[in-house]
């Protein structure tokens, strides 16, 4: 078969890499960062969850249907949470009780 | 040809190794197999999101009580877990290495391992679970936080418990996908050209550790500062 083979090394770096990210992630927990505790927070998550779905599991060579279905994924994500926070966000906005 | 349909349809390799008879040959058919894969981790993705959605708008409703119930959960354990987590997901990757160059004996050391640091994060988890119940933050079964917030606290470990649960069904069978896979790879059913099943099983492993990736700041970290 063609598959690309990643090196162990790679694995290795990847690994390396992902313990420092959750080092620092639980270190940044510790620092008062007021509301931009939580995007700080889930924007490590998220890089620490593109190099597994990069490198661990060959997305970046993978085919052109399963970049798809991870697109689509997270597209389909996107609109569940955007529909529910733009209700829990805004309410209080119009001052009338209930709305 | 009825010989080689045979010998595709059982799982034990034959020289060469043949796809199943729907494929034109076997890289098209790992890369259905993998497609197929991404596609249930698709649907995983929509189950955890939901939950997810479920509790982002909670949390937004009720941040006090949230951060309260953050405070009682052990960053300790949830750091050890999530490092335990990962290096199983390095050692999965490695057997999918080793499952590609033919290497049987390193394969079934990395599976092995695998399932190993699999069982390490569920006794961990088992001891904050049993923390837990010791404290009084088990709702349904024993919840004795009382205060302001108990209401909001008691929602907060709702939420812990199926999540983390949910995740821990995961993990569970995964562990078992991959002793299924020892066994298979002892019996010697994997070469460097038959493999499928092993990288498979890989994309499901790195899934779960995923999910657990934004567990640990949504459920532990959010309420130290």
């Amino acid at each position: 078969m063609s598959e690309h083979v990643i090196s162990p090394r790679t694995y290795l770096t990847v690994f390396a890499v992902l313990l420092v990210l959750t080092g620092t992630t639980i270190g940044l927990a510790f620092v008062p960062l007021g509301i931009w505790s939580t995007p700080v927070a889930l924007t490590i998550a998220a890089v620490k969850a593109s190099l597994i779905v990069a490198v661990f599991m060959h997305l970046r060579y993978g085919t052109a249907t399963s970049r798809l279905a991870v697109l689509a994924g997270m597209f389909w994500l996107a609109i569940m949470l955007a529909g529910i926070l733009d209700d829990v966000l805004t309410r209080g906005w119009l001052r009338i009780p209930g709305k | 040809m009825a010989v080689q349909t045979r010998a595709a349809i059982s799982d034990v390799p034959r020289e060469p190794a043949m796809p199943a008879e729907q494929f034109d040959d076997l890289e098209q058919q790992h890369r259905v197999a993998t497609f197929g894969m991404w596609v249930f981790l698709l649907t995983e993705l929509m189950l955890f999101g939901a939950l997810l959605s479920s509790y982002t708008a909670h949390r937004v409703l009720y941040p006090e009580g949230f951060v309260e119930g953050s405070r009682h959960l052990e960053v300790l354990l949830g750091g050890i877990n999530t490092v335990v987590l990962i290096g199983s997901s390095l050692t999965m990757a490695l057997a999918v290495h080793a499952a590609q160059t033919g290497a049987r004996r390193p394969l079934m050391g990395y599976l092995a391992l695998t399932i190993a640091l699999g069982l390490v994060f569920m006794g961990i988890k088992a001891v904050e679970y049993w923390h837990h119940y010791r404290d009084g933050l088990m709702p349904g079964v024993v919840f004795t936080y009382t205060g302001p917030l108990a209401q909001q606290v008691e929602l907060f470990f709702r939420f812990y418990f199926i999540l983390t649960g949910i995740h821990a069904i995961h993990l569970s069978i995964g562990i078992g996908v991959v002793t299924m896979m020892l066994i298979l790879a002892w019996r010697g059913r994997f070469t460097a050209d038959r493999h499928t099943p092993i990288e498979v099983t890989g994309l499901y492993w790195h899934f779960v550790d995923i999910v657990w990736i934004f567990l640990l700041p949504l459920l532990y970290l959010f309420g130290l500062s």
